[in-house]
Order: C-alpha cells, then structure tokens, then sequence
C-alpha cells in the first residue's frame, strides 16, 4: 500500500482507535446486561440486545477506519501483516501485536455471529466467551502503545472504559448466585 | 406460516412476548406460549424480527404446522 504523510490520516487513526475503544466497550457492557436479561419498565429487553447488534457494527465501521488508516500513515508504520497477526515490532513493542490478536479474536466472534443461524449455539457461544479476551488485548493496545499517553482526556477515558466493565461484570456476577431472581418473573 | 418455538433452546428471555405482544405470552415461569393460529400476513415481518431477535435461536417461522 502506498504510504500517505498527511497528518489528517494520523489523527484519524489515533481518533478513530478511541472511538472504537469506547463503542466496544458499550457493546460488551450491553452483551454482559443481555446475559443478565436486564430491563426496566421503560426499557425492555430486546433494546439492550437489538443495540448491543447495531453498536458492534458501528465499532466495526471504526475498527475499520482505525486499520485502514494505521496501514495507510507514513508515520505509524504499520505492515498489512502486524495489522492483522500478532508479531512483535520494533517501533510498539508488543502493544501492536496485542491490536492484532484482539482484532483475529473479535474477527472470530464477529463470523460466528454472522452466521449464527447455521451453527450449534453451543459453538456459537464458546466463541462469543473471546470477547471477554479481545477486549482486554484491545484495552491494553490502546492505552500501552501510548500516543496519547501523556494525554488527560485520554487517560481518563481508558478508566472510565475499564471500570465500566468492572462494574458491569460485578453486576453480572451478584445476579448468578440467585437463579430466579425478581426481574425475571413475569407473574408473582 | 406457523410461529414454532424449540422449548429445548429457549431459556425464557422473554423478547418474543415483548416484541410480538399480540401473539406471545409468557407463562408464569417466563417461557413463552406460542400462537394456536397460524400467523396472519400483516404480522409476518414482525414475527421474522423477532425470529431473528431470540437470543437463542429458538424460534422459527414455519411453513405448515405439523
Ligand atoms: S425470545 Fe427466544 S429464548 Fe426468549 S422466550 Fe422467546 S423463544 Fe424463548
């Protein structure tokens, strides 16, 4: 591919990789209250799922941006192979690789989702559980290879992203020790 | 075309009563009670919605009741 030296390019690529940071981040948060079968009286269950859907598909647009414009920058540097394996790199150390791992675990989900409707959903949801490794890989690359480090807005939003996600998965937790809790229950 | 739910996949999530109010209803355990009628053409694309909207595939539009 032939390298592009427009700044444009690289700040598209660092803000793209944030935006996909956080959509992903709310599509997992919304994955983890799906499996809670979270609802209010306002908000029934099928908008947690319908957008979980539709939020990973915008995360995809992003994700897509991010790569596609990482690979195109003079300045990032990025062969099409350490974009899409995991492979150390001079420049990033192993930061990169982790964004290439977490990408090839994430394609993994995204394939089986798609094609949902001719698998077991046994299959389907072992590989669903690679989310719940992709996103840490996917944390760790964005605030480890560090171009925004020095950043406060950045900083700050990585702990918001991750303690989204604690807070959720404590949610998550506290509701399997009661298999039948309230929310479930339709009649008394 | 008959709304057909598999009771071995569903788990009671319940968005089929949500989404199709005019045909499902839950029992009192949160499972779902499917439609005796076959489903009128007006409401086929709501029905293959939620199809589509199980979270574990459990439900399926079907030709001919069997
Ligand atoms: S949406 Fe699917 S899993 Fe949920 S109650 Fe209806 S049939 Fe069962």
């Amino acid at each position: 591919m032939r390298s592009l030296n427009n700044p444009i390019i690289w700040y598209l690529m660092r803000g793209s990789g944030v935006v996909t940071l956080i959509l992903f981040t709310v599509v997992v948060v919304l994955g983890i209250a799906t499996t809670r079968r979270f609802r209010t009286a306002r908000l029934p269950r099928f908008v947690t799922l319908g957008l979980h859907r539709s939020i990973s598909l915008l995360a995809v647009v992003f994700l897509g941006i991010h790569i596609a414009t990482a690979l195109a920058d003079s300045y990032a540097k990025v062969s099409l192979a350490q974009a899409l394996l995991p492979l150390p790199s001079a420049k990033y150390g192993l930061w990169l690789g982790m964004g290439a791992l977490s990408l090839d675990l994430l394609a993994a989900v995204i394939v089986t989702s798609l094609l949902r409707h001719r698998m077991s959903q046994r299959v389907w949801k072992s590989v669903h559980w690679l989310a719940y490794a992709s996103w840490p890989l996917a944390f760790a690359h964005s605030v480890g290879i560090g171009t925004d480090k020095a950043a406060g807005w950045f900083l700050d939003t990585g702990v918001a992203c991750a303690g989204l996600i604690a807070v959720t998965l404590v949610w998550r937790l506290l509701a399997l020790r009661n298999p039948y809790p309230k929310y479930l229950g339709t009649a008394s | 075309m008959k709304l057909r739910v598999n009771p071995i996949l569903c788990d009671g999530y319940g968005h089929c009563a949500e989404l199709l109010p005019e045909l499902v209803e839950l029992d009192e355990w949160g499972y779902p009670i499917m439609p005796r009628e076959p489903v009128s053409r007006s409401l086929e694309p709501a029905v293959r919605h939620a199809v589509k909207m199980c979270p574990r595939l459990a439900l399926s539009l079907e030709k001919r009741a069997r």
